[in-house]
């Protein structure tokens, strides 16, 4: 496409005119495009005439074009430069390489990404982010100790599979002991072994309570008995309380590679509801090391409880609002070796762990495991990056679920869904569709009846559907562990 | 016994050897320092090696204008500022003309700017004409050479042709009066009517402190693959499609616009330094001009820049292996960009990696103030430096006259 070089003897041959009297033609030729331009709608472009008036005749050898040229919308007179045009010999160097001028926009046949090129680059990003770490990252990592204490209960799944893809994910080596109330049991025991991790599975021998004031007691006393299997073996590392409802990101354990004895985290808690405008400022819902210009540690911030002192939930599944306590154990975490009986380095200001939680001593968080807790040391930044957040969201404690949640066999009642994406249907005649429709599907296989309960919509009779949670709850109750 | 201690005295001078040459590796391991010629470029102290006089203009000339409008201080033009600023202070100023290899004029051409901050080169030719003739008049320092060792620092979008319309600039060409100075200009493009030999071609400007200010921690994972904020259609100037850009950027909005790998849109984010700081390839496509201040930004964030201009003549090439840093691709490959990209070994990406992590090519793409060794300003100083000596074409006889100072559009020939 050489039009600079096709565009000067136009220029000569457009100079010879000018001299001659044709003093008056481009004014008139620039008249007659304007008006094309107005009457068609669209600039019209000048490039025609050079397409008319080229010296050179345009020859039929068409250049080797593999690509699509992006297809003007047919309107459009003069079509973009062909590039089949070609020009006399450029002069000397001015005109090779770039031309300027209207190019043609290079589309694909097929402009979608290829999976295999989506892969490598996945590859790729892959090892550079590995390399990143090795060059930027924490050398050196200790491994990590996870305690969890857990119970088996409805919403067990949710919360221990969110931790479990969680921890499969930390790149340093990594042991969880998860302390489970009621002794261990097998629907624990199938999760955890879903995971590659290193799991002690430590049994507990009471029951979880229903209250959440004896719940968190309970769970403390738990993270101690962890506490206190870790000095019997005298494990290695940093102890990182996690909960299984709780959310962590990746950098914590990035973070926590830092502490030196015991550390503290800012927890965001999620507790806030938002039902109530709320007026004025409500302090960050965070639990965490407070600072102050210089990055040492002066106190805590605690969550704020007053705001719902009387819609507190007391016993779990009772609708309210759930508090947490004043310091979260997830918020603490600990060098392992404060634990042992004899660790060279030990600081003065730790109890010994056999001496703690006898007696009836209520141990509420990892300060109470000190003497002194002005020597903590203040992780992300001075509490500043919150790297997770406290959550309890449970189920009613008598509410069933099925065993591994598998339903088997499965469900033969068709219930309709409450909320589908689809505007509300129409009247009765419809619903007479359905009722002759159900008793037909019934017959289906399984997979086939949930797509069609799925696509049910929200045409509902209330007699029907308290008709039908009968059987559902029914259908659960019997399939109870 | 004798033996034993030479033995000894070996073993300990092979581990203290050992040991200085495991400490350079580990240096060497973090940051590649490029070897031979190039990379050493980079750090050459200009100072003691030339002398630059600079004239002193009347105000209207500069102070006057930039009072007019400080917008242009902050403007990817603001070089020619930050230049003259930088040689009043530097110690390769000299007071004396008779002892100094190059003299520079300054003159701000690039300052009338639109309500929006675009600059007008309208009056650029004969402001700079007017200044040459001032200086002639002045100082004989002009007519010895006719200009062949002053220099001028032009960023604007195609140098010293003082247009921002491609075919316009190349109809108007360099200006006559700037035939044999040096040009200090953001534009390169080969075999460009517009790019004088042995112009030195320096990165735009882009705000240090800015950028400075939004870096995050280098362990952040580089997870966008391919990043780009800017437009691919010019409405308002190229309606019709296919002028901008040469039809570049719309190929890469229409084959890639599906595309996850792809981060590109129009959007404006506030986050866009902390982005490009997350990406692995930062597009540089050519915009109406074929550089832009990606390039300088993509470089100081450690992403890799996919230049996309044909024959562009890349800042300090001279000095800065840019093969070696970035990935070139030719306009016409734009829709097999993704074939290519992930067809790059990794090996390679990683190399490029550690190239840009090497603070000197950080440095160099910079206008930092005040001026810091290495930065942009000392790389001009080592282009004009490696032009010393001047050859005997430079000087003229008595009497011999090059120059025609009537030449070029009679509009220019008025004065300012």
């Amino acid at each position: 496409m050489k039009q600079t070089a096709a565009q000067q003897p136009n220029r000569q041959a457009f100079t010879a005119f000018r001299s001659s009297p044709g003093v008056l033609f481009w004014p008139a030729v620039h008249v007659l495009c304007c008006l094309l331009s107005a009457a068609a709608g669209f600039r019209f472009s000048r490039l025609l005439f050079l397409l008319l008036f080229s010296p050179s005749p345009p020859s039929s050898s068409s250049l080797h074009h593999r690509h699509l040229l992006r297809q003007p919308p047919p309107a459009i007179l003069p079509s973009p430069p062909p590039p089949h045009i070609h020009p006399p010999p450029p002069p000397a160097a001015a005109s090779n390489g770039v031309v300027v001028g209207r190019h043609g926009i290079r589309v694909r046949p097929w402009p979608h990404p290829n999976a295999a090129e989506v892969a490598r680059a996945h590859e790729i990003l892959a090892r550079l982010q590995q390399e990143q770490r090795r060059r930027y990252g924490v050398k050196d990592p200790r491994p990590v100790l996870v305690v969890t204490p857990t119970y088996a209960r409805t919403f067990q799944a949710l919360h221990l599979t969110g931790l479990l893809h969680s921890l499969m994910l930390v790149p340093h080596p990594l042991t969880w002991l998860v302390v489970e109330a009621g002794g261990v049991s097998n629907e624990t025991a199938a999760l955890l072994a879903r995971s590659r991790l290193a799991v002690v599975h430590l049994p507990f021998h009471e029951q979880m309570p229903v209250r959440w004031h004896d719940r968190h007691r309970l769970e403390a006393r738990m993270r101690l008995h962890a506490l206190r299997v870790i000095r019997e073996n005298q494990l290695d590392g940093i102890i990182v309380f996690a909960d299984d409802s709780n959310v962590h990101r990746l950098e914590l354990f990035d973070e926590v590679q830092k502490v030196e004895w015991m550390g503290a985290l800012s927890v965001g808690i999620l507790a806030h509801s938002q039902r109530e405008g709320e007026k004025g400022q409500s302090p960050l819902p965070i639990q965490g090391p407070a600072c102050n210009a210089s990055g040492h540690l002066i106190g805590w911030h605690t969550f704020n409880t007053l705001p719902y002192a009387k819609k507190a939930a007391a016993f779990v599944g009772d609708g309210a609002t759930v508090l947490p306590m004043k310091l979260e154990w997830a918020g603490f975490v600990m060098n392992s070796r404060l634990l042992w009986r004899e660790a060279e380095e030990k600081p003065g200001w730790v109890r010994d762990l056999d001496e703690v939680g006898i007696n009836g001593e209520e141990i509420e968080s990892p300060l109470d495991l000190l003497k002194d807790a002005s020597s903590v040391e203040p992780l992300g930044n001075c509490g500043k990056k919150v790297l997770l957040w406290w959550l309890r969201a449970e189920a009613r404690s008598d509410s069933k679920f099925p065993a591994g949640w598998v339903m088997d066999p499965p469900l033969e009642i068709i219930v309709p869904a409450k909320r589908t994406p689809w505007p509300e249907a129409l009247p009765d005649l419809a619903f007479q569709v359905i009722a002759d429709d159900e008793d037909h599907v019934e017959v289906h296989p399984s997979k086939k009846t949930r797509s069609s309960r799925s696509k049910r919509s929200s045409r509902k009779k209330k007699k029907r559907e308290a008709h039908v949670d009968a059987q559902v709850s029914d259908l659960f109750n019997r399939q109870e562990k | 016994m004798g033996s034993g201690t030479w033995i000894l005295a070996l073993l300990v001078l092979h581990s203290v050897f050992d040991g200085i040459y495991g400490l350079e590796q580990e240096v060497n391991h973090r940051t590649e320092r490029i070897s031979g010629s190039a990379g050493d470029v980079l750090e050459d102290d200009p100072v003691g090696r030339l002398k630059v006089f600079v004239y002193e203009l009347p105000s209207k000339y500069n102070k006057k204008i930039l009072h007019k409008d400080p917008r242009c201080l902050n403007h990817m033009f603001a070089a020619e500022i930050y230049m003259h600023r930088f040689l009043l202070s530097s110690p390769v100023r000299t007071l004396n003309p008779e002892e100094a290899d190059w003299f520079y004029a300054p003159v701000y051409t690039t300052c009338d700017l639109t309500p929006n901050g675009l600059p007008l080169p309208f009056k650029s030719p004969r402001m700079m004409r007017s200044a040459i003739e001032l200086i002639s008049t002045n100082w004989p320092f002009w007519n010895r050479t006719e200009g062949a060792d002053h220099f001028f620092v032009v960023p604007h979008d195609f140098g010293a042709c003082f247009h921002y319309q491609e075919e316009k600039a190349i109809d108007r060409g360099i200006l006559q009066l700037l035939k044999r100075a040096t040009l200090v200009q953001t534009f390169g493009q080969r075999n460009h009517v517009c790019l004088k030999d042995g112009s030195i071609t320096i990165p735009p400007y882009a705000p240090p402190q800015k950028m400075q200010t939004h870096l995050i921690p280098p362990d952040t994972p580089r997870s966008i693959f391919v990043y780009f904020r800017g437009l691919f259609y010019d409405v308002g100037n190229d309606p019709e499609g296919g002028y901008y850009a040469r039809g570049a950027r719309a190929s890469v909005w229409e084959n890639f616009k599906n595309n996850p790998l792809f981060d590109i849109s129009t959007d404006h984010p506030t986050t866009y330094y902390e982005d490009m700081q997350r990406a692995v390839f930062c597009l540089c496509p050519l915009g109406w001009a074929p550089w832009s201040p990606r390039l300088v930004e993509a470089v100081v964030f450690g992403c890799i820049p996919v230049v996309i201009a044909d024959d562009i003549v890349l800042p300090f090439a001279d000095a800065i292996p840019w093969e070696e840093i970035g990935v070139f691709v030719a306009e016409e490959d734009v829709p097999k960009l993704d074939t290519i990209l992930t067809s790059i070994p990794i090996e390679v990406i990683l190399r490029k990696q550690r190239l840009l992590a090497n603070p000197s090519m950080k440095q160099a793409m910079l206008f930092p103030q005040p001026a810091q060794p290495g930065d942009a300003f000392h790389q001009i100083l080592n282009g004009l430096a490696r032009k010393l000596p001047h050859n005997e074409g430079v000087y003229l006889k008595p009497g011999q006259k090059i120059l025609n100072w009537t030449a070029g559009p009679v509009g220019d020939l008025k004065p300012w």
